[in-house]
Order: structure tokens, then C-alpha cells, then sequence
């Protein structure tokens, strides 16, 4: 057992647990009310709506995986790189008209809205389920990030023993995200990302002076790795594989409740716009973190015998946690794994309320309750977010972690069949809500089996004639999606079929009341 | 026909500029390189990481542009 790095870490550990529970009465308000609850108030500034998008972006899993991903793979893991530098621009266009949207009609989730535009519960609720869909193992995948650096700190206790921090971290987040809502991670995300940000800045200059340099480090990368494999006579190498990962998730993300939450969280317009410039802060840390990768792989971590254990248990998810056990002094590891399991405890608060909050409206006040009041809303949400958060730490306690890897990919091939509705809905109502509708059902059918017929592996390899064209599964799926939409809308309008009626005027997209 | 609002003429514009990072990022053969090199790193790498600083200051400046 590592009991200075133990130590540090439950100290930090019971500092947040503090914080969640007194976030119930910063800013005060009446939290049986879902607009409470559920968004803050709708209140949060440039600053805390940073904190919140930041610690919701920015997972820790994100930081455990990317690096591993450039561990193993190399040159492609770096995706992640130009996804976040093309996510900014295209969130500052599109998602104010959201924001706006939103305020103006009371909208807490993006199934509100579709229902609102569309005049159609049948497609918001197809958006609803999908987003709890996508969510769930996205949480799950958070609990691993937590498990890992539990197991790093010597707790290997086999059996059910072995589980006990986990659940008792994860009682402890569920109690308190159950009294305050939004408001609790949206406090915590200061000190995790403090965390983050030391940790990124020790672990990038510390550990590579110790190996020689950058220079040094990347000398020792083999040359299949260091670069994208180019375009050969029949195929688009790593070049489409690379560009698709980057833009399907750029498309993806924002669709994600949890994104959703955080953005209608904020004050106004601006604090959205704003925040679109000073996000990028994170991109330099996750940028940063992906060198981790190399560097692990120059520290020869893979092979020490001192971590084979952990290897065999959790693969190159452990390359990072390596790298900090091998080079920091303990008590700093303690640091850096609290850093890891805060950032995991964020997400997963957030993911949990914005799931909570489409069943309440989309589903509890939609199908089962529609007279339901605002108490009765808060009170069904407050529940969910348990029920959510118990479905995940039993699938991660039950089922094999591989199995919520693949979910979380596939989660990325569902949530991005909800474009055509929610982002194109933003701007016209010419595709209809019947063609949306099939089109979502044809994207998610599809994407799955792709998804499946290449065990799970991000990238397909179209065929197109002789040539090959390897791309993410979730923007080809979308593609076929959009197809059927657009043939479907032309045809339904040609047959003069009702489209439902809109709730909304232009106006309301502009709507900016500060 | 409805007036064009004023200013369409000017976000029209600032759009364009907000996806010229975008799409250099999207045109992989542009950076897939190891050379030139800075201070060892590989073109791919330090490129993105300065296409970010790009990225986020247009992303600001069109903010500023009120945009």
C-alpha cells in the first residue's frame, strides 16, 4: 500500500465531498424546481460555465486514454488534437441558436426543443432514448478511470473486497449530486481542474527532463508510428481514418446531454461565445497529455515487471499511471491520482443529472405524468440520477470493462444520428419529421452493425470499387442517415403529408434577453 | 423579401475566417511530415499544437468582432 499517495488522496478526496455537499446553498434557491436542479438556475458565469464545460469535455478518462491511445498507436491517437481545435468554431456558429432557443421556451434538454419544433413527442422521444443511451456507458467508462488509479495505489484486494472504494467514492458522489444538483460539480470542477492543470504541467516537464528531452523522446518512436500512414494505390491510408475521427466527434460531442446541460446552463449568449475562445486552454493541457503517450513509451514502463500486473489487468490505460508511480514522489501521486478521480467524479455527475432530466421531461411528464408539477419533475430527476448512477457501477462491478468500451463507442455512433434533427432543426424545418425519423432509425441500425462487423474498432474501411476508404463508423452511418432523410423529406413533400407544427418563430433563435 | 440584416456581409466573412483552422486541420496531407522539425518534434505535432493557439485566437477575435 502507498499510504503518503493514499493519504493525500482521501484528504482531497473528502475536500470535494465538502464542496458537493455545501454547493446545495451557493447561489440558494429552490432546488425541487428541475430548472434549478437540473441547470443551476440557469445562472452559471464565463467562469464557472468554463470549469463546468471544461470538466465535462475533458474527462478522465479522456486523459487516461488518449495517451495510452498514442502509447499504442501512435501518430492516430492524436486525433484527438485537431477534433478539439475544430470542436470551438463550430460550437461558437451553431449552438447559440440553441442557448437561445431554449431560454425563450423554457427548454431543459435537446428532446424539448425537438419536440417543440417538430410538434412530434415520437422524435423527441427517439432523441431522448438515445441520448440516455449514449450516456450510460460514458459514465460507466468514468468509474474505470477511478478503478485504475485505486488499483495503482495498492489496493488489490481480490474479490468483492477490492470494489469497496469504488462504491463507497461513487455512494459518496450520488449523495451529494442528490442534494445539489448541477451545482455540485459545477463547484468541484474548480478544484479538479487545479488538479489537472498541476499535474499536466509537473508530469510534461518533470518526467521528459528525466528522459532527455522531447528531442531524445521522439527519436525512439518507430517511424510507422510517428506519422499517418499515407495514401497507397487502393486505399486513403490513415489520412480519411484521421480527418473522420476528428469531425465525427466534433459533430458527436455537443449532442451529448451532458454538453447540452452544461451550455444551457449558462447566463447568455456571450458566456458561450466567450468560452469558445477560452476552452482551447484545455486543448493545449489534452495536446500536452498525448505526448504522455510517447513519453511512457521511452520510459520502457511497458516493460518493467514492477507494473506487468497492472498491465495485464487494465492494458495501456495504465501507461499514464505508470509514468506518475514511476517518476513522481508519492506524495505527488497522491495528487495526481486524486486529479484522475475528481475528473472522473465530474463527468459523472453531469452525465448522470442531464440523463435524469430527459427521462423527467421526455419521458416521465411526455408519456406518464403529464399534469406532473415542478416538485414532482425534481423529485423523478433526483431519483434517476440514482438509478443511472447504480446501472453504472453495476455494469462496471458485473460485466467486463472491454464490454463498456464498446458500448461508449457505439455511444458516439448513436448520439451523432440525432444531427439531422436537433442541428439542422436549428436552422430549417425542411426535412421532415417522418424522413428524421426513419433516417435516425436507418443511422442507428446501420452504425451498430458496422460498428459490430469490425469488432468494435472506431474505424470501417469502406469499399468503394477496388479503393478502400477507412473512416469513423459514426460519420459514415451519418451520412447514409442524412441521405434518407433528404430523398424521404422530398418524397413525404411531394405527398403533401402534415409536418407537425412549429412552436418556435426565427426570432427566438437570436433571442438574447441580456 | 425580407432586407438583408446589416452586418451579413461582415459575419459572412468572419465565418469563413472562424473555419480556416477547421479545415486545415481536416487536410491531413498538409502536416502529415516529420520535417521541419522544431527543437526535435516533428512537423504533425508542433503544427496542430500552434493550429490550436490559431484555432482559439480567431475564435476570440471574432468574439471581440462581436460576430
Amino acid at each position: 500500500m502507498n499510504w503518503s499517495a493514499l493519504t493525500v488522496f482521501v484528504i482531497l478526496f473528502v475536500l470535494v465531498t465538502v464542496l458537493g455537499f455545501v454547493a446545495a446553498r451557493w447561489r440558494a434557491a429552490d432546488l425541487n424546481h428541475l430548472n434549478e436542479w437540473g441547470l443551476g438556475g440557469r445562472r452559471f458565469g464565463t467562469l464557472v460555465t468554463w470549469f463546468l464545460l471544461g470538466g465535462d469535455l475533458y474527462t478522465a478518462y479522456t486523459f487516461v486514454a488518449v495517451p495510452a491511445l498514442v502509447f499504442g498507436a501512435g501518430a492516430i491517437g492524436f486525433f484527438a488534437v485537431p477534433y478539439t481545435l475544430m470542436l470551438y468554431p463550430f460550437v461558437y456558429v451553431v449552438y447559440p441558436r440553441l442557448w437561445s432557443v431554449a431560454r425563450k421556451h423554457g427548454y431543459v434538454t435537446a428532446s424539448d426543443f425537438v419536440r417543440g419544433r417538430y410538434g412530434s413527442p415520437l422524435l423527441a422521444l427517439l432523441v431522448a432514448v438515445t441520448g440516455i443511451l449514449a450516456t450510460m456507458p460514458y459514465i460507466a467508462l468514468q468509474l474505470v478511470g477511478i478503478q485504475v488509479v485505486i488499483a495503482a495505489m495498492g489496493f488489490t484486494g481480490e474479490g468483492w473486497v477490492g470494489d469497496v472504494p469504488l462504491i463507497v467514492a461513487f455512494a459518496i458522489l450520488a449523495a451529494y449530486t442528490y442534494t445539489s444538483g448541477l451545482r455540485a460539480p459545477a463547484l468541484i470542477a474548480v478544484v479538479k481542474d487545479l488538479l489537472i492543470y498541476i499535474t499536466v504541467i509537473a508530469a510534461i516537464t518533470v518526467i521528459p527532463a528525466a528522459l532527455g528531452g522531447y528531442g531524445h523522446i521522439f527519436a525512439g518512436i518507430a517511424s510507422d508510428k510517428l506519422l499517418l500512414a499515407p495514401p497507397t494505390a487502393d486505399s486513403t491510408g490513415a489520412y480519411s481514418a484521421y480527418a473522420t475521427l476528428a469531425l465525427g466527434s466534433v459533430l458527436a460531442l455537443f449532442l451529448y446531454p451532458h454538453c447540452v446541460t452544461a451550455l444551457l446552463a449558462s447566463e447568455s449568449r456571450s458566456v458561450i461565445k466567450r468560452n469558445m475562445a477560452l476552452l482551447p486552454a484545455y486543448s493545449l493541457a489534452l495536446a500536452l497529455l498525448a505526448f504522455l503517450g510517447y513519453v511512457a513509451v521511452a520510459a520502457r514502463v511497458h516493460s518493467d515487471p514492477a507494473y506487468a500486473g497492472y498491465f495485464a489487468k487494465y492494458g495501456n490505460n495504465f501507461a499514464v499511471p505508470a509514468l506518475m508511480l514511476k517518476y513522481f514522489p508519492s506524495w505527488f501521486v497522491g495528487v495526481a491520482f486524486a486529479a484522475i478521480a475528481i475528473g472522473a467524479l465530474v463527468p459523472a455527475a453531469i452525465m448522470s443529472i442531464a440523463a435524469a432530466n430527459l427521462y423527467t421531461r421526455n419521458i416521465y411528464k411526455e408519456y406518464l405524468k403529464p399534469d406532473a408539477s415542478h416538485a414532482d419533475e425534481a423529485r423523478v430527476a433526483k431519483l434517476v440520477s440514482l438509478v443511472v448512477k447504480v446501472g453504472a457501477l453495476a455494469f462496471i462491478l458485473f460485466v467486463p470493462t472491454q464490454y463498456a468500451i464498446n458500448l461508449q463507442l457505439l455511444g458516439g455512433v448513436w448520439i451523432i444520428q440525432t444531427l439531422p434533427t436537433v442541428v439542422i432543426g436549428l436552422y430549417t424545418r425542411w426535412l421532415h419529421r417522418w424522413a428524421l425519423a426513419l433516417g435516425w432509425l436507418v443511422g442507428m441500425g446501420l452504425g451498430t452493425w458496422m460498428a459490430v462487423s469490425q469488432q468494435f474498432k472506431p474505424a470501417y474501411p469502406l469499399h468503394l470499387g477496388g479503393f478502400t476508404v477507412p473512416g469513423y463508423t459514426a460519420f459514415y452511418a451519418l451520412l447514409v442517415n442524412l441521405m434518407v432523410a433528404v430523398v424521404l423529406s422530398l418524397l413525404l413533400r411531394a405527398l403533401n403529408s402534415d409536418a407537425g407544427s412549429d412552436q418556435t418563430s426565427p426570432a427566438d433563435y437570436e433571442h438574447d434577453p441580456a | 423579401m425580407a432586407e438583408p440584416k446589416p452586418g451579413r456581409v461582415k459575419r459572412t466573412v468572419w465565418y469563413v475566417i472562424l473555419f480556416v483552422p477547421f479545415f486545415t486541420a481536416i487536410w491531413v496531407p498538409l502536416y502529415n511530415r516529420v520535417e521541419p522539425s522544431l527543437w526535435g518534434i516533428p512537423f504533425f505535432y508542433w503544427f496542430q499544437f500552434v493550429l490550436i493557439v490559431i484555432a482559439a485566437a480567431v475564435t476570440g477575435l471574432a468574439y471581440k468582432a462581436k460576430i
